[in-house]
């Protein structure tokens, strides 16, 4: 078996364009949440978004990269060449050595909306163009970058709903881990705009705080009303243990646990036993102790049963440890398929400067979270082990486990 | 619409969208070969043209199209046709 590192990380979101960006959000609990305008004239029953500029990437990809990637695809290729900048990968590495690409992603809601409208307006699918049907598919993200960045190892897109990319690093873990692949682009992505989240406003899941954007999103909060949804993207590269030693790489952390579990339930109302189960199989496959998880970035979403699962679950299997918890999407909104790889990312760059960011808007606790240690504040912290937990519809779960390497 | 006009508009077509260099345009160029024209850039061609000139471009056409010159007597025709 091999052992898993993390050697590049690159992020595209709403606190932050990069690293060093994000990182200071992070410490200062800055939120990246607005109000949308366009969405209540749309029909939304709430206009809370997060919110990033889209990237320019005339002048930087050719024409034919770009007319076939959508909007998160455009995130994700900022994301990923950070990723491979921190990881010192160039192309002359990517071409001399297998390489593979595994995305998170479950939706592309604009390119199916435009073809559609121009086939229902000209009647004649010639007039859709080429490249719909490239920005159009899930695997989008993993066939775009796959081809910009000349991969050629694993190549494939997980759907896994709000669990996507933390399935998607668990699955390049275990590849690595088997000896398969010696270095994979994990990560994450999530489309920004009304077309991909209508018909999840329409469920009455989003916060309607809209007078105090920066406010609404409040994991763990008694006073949370719904989550707030947002995006962007998030590349991690992981690589055995071995070949980051022999490229001489700077480390990040171990990737050394992955627990799944399907809550075999409702489709939208989470539960205890699935997430409970997911803790559980990564502790177990990290061959670690609950009381030797100094941090969980939990899944927690800010709506009222999700959040109270979350922290039932987590007391079972940590209660007795009690170790610090926050969620950082008090901060970020809901990333949905890029979250499970960002809060990775976020999580593994409190571990690399030692505090533990803030689950901000905590002003009051409710039965289930006062039961937790949750960082309400920026806390200095020196993280060793960071658990991460991602949940998704239709009760998918994955919890994934990283140590620092010392 | 004069021819010359009709080819000017061609060549901005060909720089502006499809991102030709202009210093590749020349009426000997060979679409593929020179400019770098792909099937995936015919189906934009597609919408391109109908787009900027009001008739729709056929697929079985193309097979003749070799040169620029070529598409821009292609053009020229079904312009006056129309």
């Amino acid at each position: 078996m091999h052992r898993v590192v993390i050697t590049g990380m690159g992020i595209y979101s709403v606190i932050g364009k990069n690293l060093a960006e994000v990182k200071d959000s992070l410490y200062h609990g800055r939120s990246g949440i607005i109000f949308d305008q366009a969405r209540k004239e749309l029909g939304f029953r709430s206009g809370l978004t997060g919110m990033v500029e889209r990237p320019v990437l005339k002048g930087v990809l050719d024409r034919r990269m770009r007319v076939g990637l959508p909007l998160q695809g455009e995130y994700a290729y900022i994301s990923t060449l950070e990723a491979l900048n921190q990881a010192g990968i160039d192309q002359a590495y990517l071409d001399a050595h297998e390489t593979g690409i595994l995305f998170g992603n479950d939706s592309s809601a604009v390119p199916v909306v435009e073809s559609v409208d121009i086939l229902r307006q000209k009647k004649d699918t010639m007039m859709i163009g080429s490249g719909h049907i490239f920005q159009s598919m899930n695997s989008t993200v993993s066939m775009n970058l796959s081809v910009i960045f000349r991969l050629r190892g694993i190549n494939f897109t997980i759907s896994g709903a709000c669990a996507s990319s933390s399935h998607a690093i668990g699955i390049g873990y275990l590849l690595i881990k088997q000896g398969l692949q010696e270095m994979i682009i994990c990560g994450g992505a999530q489309e920004i705009n009304p077309e991909s989240t209508a018909s999840f406003d329409a469920l009455n899941a989003f916060s309607t705080r809209e007078s105090e954007p920066a406010k609404a999103s409040r994991p763990f909060d008694r006073d949370r009303d719904g989550l707030v949804p947002s995006g962007g993207a998030a590349t991690v590269i992981i690589e055995s243990y071995d070949s980051a030693m022999k490229r001489g790489a700077t480390i990040f952390g171990e990737v050394i646990g992955y627990g799944f579990s399907s809550n075999g339930d409702h489709i939208s109302m989470p539960n205890v036993d699935g997430p409970v189960r997911a803790m559980h199989k990564a502790i177990g496959d990290a061959g670690i102790l609950p009381s030797e998880i100094d941090y969980i970035n939990a899944h927690a979403t800010s709506t009222q049963a999700g959040d109270s699962n979350e922290a039932k679950a987590i007391s079972l299997v940590h209660g007795n440890s009690k170790p610090l918890v926050s969620s950082t999407k008090s901060m970020t909104g809901h990333e949905m398929w890029m979250g499970g790889a960002s809060e990775i990312i976020y999580s593994t760059l409190m571990m690399n400067n030692n505090f533990v960011a803030p689950n901000i808007n905590l002003e009051n606790r409710d039965a289930d979270s006062e039961k937790l240690n949750i960082a309400a504040k920026t806390t200095p912290h020196g993280i060793k082990t960071f658990l991460s937990n991602s949940f998704g519809f239709g009760g998918t779960n994955s919890s994934l486990i990283i140590r620092k390497i010392i | 619409m004069l021819h010359d006009e009709i080819i000017r508009k061609i060549n901005q077509l060909l720089i502006d969208e499809i991102e030709i260099d202009e210093s590749q345009i020349n009426p000997g160029a060979d679409l593929k070969k020179d400019l770098g024209i792909d099937s995936l850039d015919f189906v934009d061609l597609f919408v391109i043209i109908e787009n900027n000139f009001g008739f729709k471009m056929k697929a079985e056409d193309m097979a003749e199209v070799k040169s620029l010159d070529d598409f821009y007597q292609y053009i020229i025709k079904r312009v006056n046709q129309n």
